[in-house]
């Protein structure tokens, strides 16, 4: 890979990094209604009350350090505006303080729902892309075989299922039916761990369920674009070339089909992978997962905006983030790109 | 002897009177020839050693059932059909030939004549709607490879028949270095270690005249006529006895294609190599082939040595096919065109194939399909106007046509001591005199 593509993909995913803090700022601000309204839910607020909340979250400031005019034609610089303020902030890693979750900055309270967000969709991630591809691949090799129809037919089901019409037969069947799971949280409440692998198993049993809930619906969608991917690749010359050179069927696919029918479906993975931090909202609260995804939903049912602004530019990073190491992976597999 | 009512020359236009009249005399000069000539059994035996000297010079020893004494290739008959919905397509619908060791055949004919798919039949590349026929028998040294299953079959693919596809086109892995691409068989196939294979993949590449560093480099950062050369290459790895060369030049510009054609003489001359040229391009079988096989419809039109082949075209088709080309040498400026387009091959006329395009059909030609006859200059034809018994053609159903063919001792390969230069044989069988 060359030094220029790298610095350009990465000036690229900075330049849009740049923006989308930028547009965080604005959306929040070009909302209707104002802030101290909703922060403080009272018609009959007097004007000092009012006063001090807004000097207490900084919006007595003006909002932006360059304000132009047309008509008189004006420039104001403030040197003390909400822009720089947030800019500042952000930079430090202070998001702010929740509406909801009072005393408590918004960077607490996402961090704490961070990790079992990582943790499901992460590792449902992993799960379906293994299984996807393989599974994909196979049946896109011997297209018209039993896997192929078999296997295609499950992946269409699955891929058309939301999560929680995947996990709510889970939970009847495992959970409410047969007891082999509880039924949500992460943790048993209450309970009084002897030792840390205590934990972990109870942790591991509260995963399975939502852990194969993601996994499922994502190998469907993953399994479907590498088939069309390997029957594409198939009907290759080069993949003509491996046949007329003796190789054996499994070597042609591995060596020769397989790693350019990867190529389309590195760059649909990656940005799909920026979404791990989303969280898949559906599978969390079906399965009462306290990651991300539920706290959207609850900072949006209470009106959290400095969350939701916290989650918003979380999401946005983790997507730049993908998508910049899809560039990359991509530059790896495929030698066309590197130039 | 009589002229014939609608001889070659009337119908196509393509030669000259004068021409044509020579090319029957050659004709007739030839069947006497061979009246009284019978089989030159000291040029069969010159046949056999140059054979043997072409074979000993093989690095890798003959499949394990080979027959060291039988020709190299010997189609026979063979019927590839592609299976449609709609019904069977007979894309290869009886071909027959033969292909003797330093020997280089040109197949030629229009899109969708059957040529490629004869080619790859041979080591069964075919897409897996296509089924050789029962009856069809390819015989490879004596080993017919039309009963092999697919697992036995790899044995041969690219150790003995290799492929050069269009290299300019997709035919490389994009995603692989060219050195490892090269090197693949010889490591998978041959079971050399990795460092040899390298090795000798940087050795073939200079072979074809490329540096051995460029061994890094992809696909993409080559240039066409650099991407044919590595195909070539790679066709070579194995130390193959046929090389087949699906269009090699197609996608190349005149220079670059001239190159390619000038190192693919080379390595068949210093390597004795046998060749299949497929092309479209007759200039480039004219260059560089021995033989010439015109298909038409899934059919042979005709056959034999491109110096006979090209200057007097029997068949119709081959006439217009080659009235159809340019000529630089002639004052000529339009091109003929053969009206009409090829046939259907899921329902194909009844007949003669050609006979709704051909302008010299008549009422047999639309009934029976015309067998093939042997000129005694070595052209095969399968067209009504040459009967057997006439000028001294042969008829041949299709099993005689190997067998009329092992008498045949010519083996024309450069670089071997001279043999026997084509003393014709007398087909053997009734009918043999007119």
């Amino acid at each position: 890979m060359s030094p220029s593509y790298l610095g350009r993909k990465v000036l690229q995913a900075i330049a849009t990094l740049v923006f989308v803090v930028i547009l965080n700022f604005m959306l929040f601000r070009l909302m209707p209604g104002s802030p101290e309204r909703i922060l403080l839910r009272n018609p009959h607020l007097d004007a000092q009350s009012i006063a001090a909340a807004r000097a207490r979250f900084g919006l007595d400031k003006p909002l932006l350090p360059l304000e132009i005019s047309v008509d008189p034609p004006s420039l104001k610089v403030n040197p003390d505006s909400q822009f720089l303020a947030y800019l500042q902030t952000t930079a430090s890693g202070d998001l702010g303080l929740s509406f909801e979750f009072r005393g408590e900055s918004v960077t607490e309270v996402i961090g704490v729902r961070f990790w079992p967000t990582i943790i499901l969709i992460g590792l449902a991630e992993l799960i379906a892309i293994v299984v996807g591809l393989t599974l994909g691949s196979a049946a896109g090799w011997k297209r018209g075989g039993t896997l192929d129809r078999v296997g295609n037919g499950i992946s269409l089901i699955l891929y058309s299922m939301p999560y929680f019409v995947i996990g709510m037969p889970l939970i009847i069947i495992f959970a409410a039916g047969l007891g082999w799971f509880p039924t949500s949280g992460m943790l048993s409440p209450g309970a009084q761990y002897q030792s840390p692998i205590d934990q972990l198993l109870d942790f591991a049993r509260h995963l399975v369920l939502p852990l194969a809930t993601v996994s499922l619906g994502l190998i469907g969608g993953y399994s479907i674009l590498m088939r069309s991917s390997i029957i594409e690749t198939r009907g290759e010359d080069y993949v003509t070339t491996a046949r007329a050179k003796g190789l054996k069927d499994r070597s042609i696919l591995r060596d020769h089909a397989f790693p350019n029918a990867l190529l389309p479906t590195v760059t649909v993975i990656a940005i799909n992978l920026g979404y791990v931090v989303a969280g898949a909202i559906t599978a969390e609260i079906v399965f009462n997962w306290p990651g991300l995804g539920t706290l959207t939903v609850d900072a949006l049912a209470a009106r959290d905006y400095p969350v939701l602004q916290g989650i918003f530019l979380l999401i946005s990073v983790a997507v730049i983030l993908a998508n910049l190491g899809a560039d990359l992976i991509y530059g790896r597999l495929d030698p066309r790109v590197r130039a | 002897m009589m002229r014939m009512p609608t001889g070659p020359g009337e119908t196509g236009k393509v030669m000259e009177d004068a021409e044509q009249e020579a090319a029957r005399r050659a004709a007739e000069a030839g069947q006497e020839a061979v009246v009284e000539a019978p089989v030159d059994s000291e040029a069969i035996e010159a046949a056999a050693a140059a054979r043997a000297l072409i074979r000993g010079r093989r690095q890798w020893p003959l499949p394990k059932q080979a027959d060291p004494t039988a020709p190299l290739l010997t189609v026979e008959n063979l019927r590839t059909h592609f299976k449609l919905e709609s019904g069977w397509v007979k894309a290869v619908d009886g071909v027959s030939f033969r292909l003797d060791d330093g020997e280089a055949l040109g197949l030629a004919g229009e899109s969708g004549c059957g040529k490629t798919t004869t080619a790859l039949s041979l080591v069964r590349l075919l897409p897996s709607n296509a089924r050789i026929r029962k009856g069809s028998s390819i015989d490879l040294f004596g080993i017919d490879l039309v009963p092999k299953t697919e697992d036995q079959l790899r044995r041969y693919r690219w150790r003995e028949i290799s492929i050069v596809f269009q290299g300019a086109m997709n035919a490389l892995n994009p995603v692989r270095r060219i050195g490892e691409q090269i090197a693949e068989p010889i490591e998978v196939r041959l079971g050399l270690t990795q460092d040899v294979a390298r090795k000798r993949a940087a050795e073939l590449l200079e072979l074809v005249g490329i540096p051995r560093q460029r061994a890094a480099a992809y696909p993409h950062e080559l240039s066409g006529g650099m991407r044919q050369r590595t195909m070539i290459a790679m066709a070579l790895a194995c130390d193959p006895a046929i090389v087949i060369g699906d269009e090699p030049t197609t996608a190349l510009d005149v220079m670059v294609q001239a190159q390619i054609l000038e190192l693919l003489e080379r390595l068949r001359r210093d390597l004795g190599l046998s060749l299949i040229l497929i092309t479209h391009d007759l200039s480039v079988i004219a260059e560089t082939c021995d033989k010439t096989l015109i298909m038409y419809a899934g059919k042979v039109a005709e056959e034999g040595p491109v110096s006979r082949i090209f200057t007097a075209p029997r068949h119709p088709y081959t006439q217009k096919l080659l009235g159809a080309f340019p000529n630089i040498h002639a004052d000529r400026r339009s091109l003929e065109t053969i009206p009409g387009s090829p046939p259907d091959l899921r329902n194909p006329p009844a007949g003669c194939r050609f006979n709704p395009r051909c302008p010299a059909a008549m009422d047999i030609c639309r009934e029976v399909e015309p067998p093939e006859v042997v000129y005694p200059d070595g052209v095969r034809v399968a067209c009504h106007l040459h009967v057997a018994g006439r000028d001294g053609a042969v008829g041949v159903t299709s099993a005689d046509v190997v067998g009329w063919h092992r008498q045949l001792p010519v083996i024309e390969a450069p670089g071997v001591p001279a043999v026997a230069s084509a003393g014709v044989a007398e087909p053997p069988g009734p009918g043999s005199q007119p």
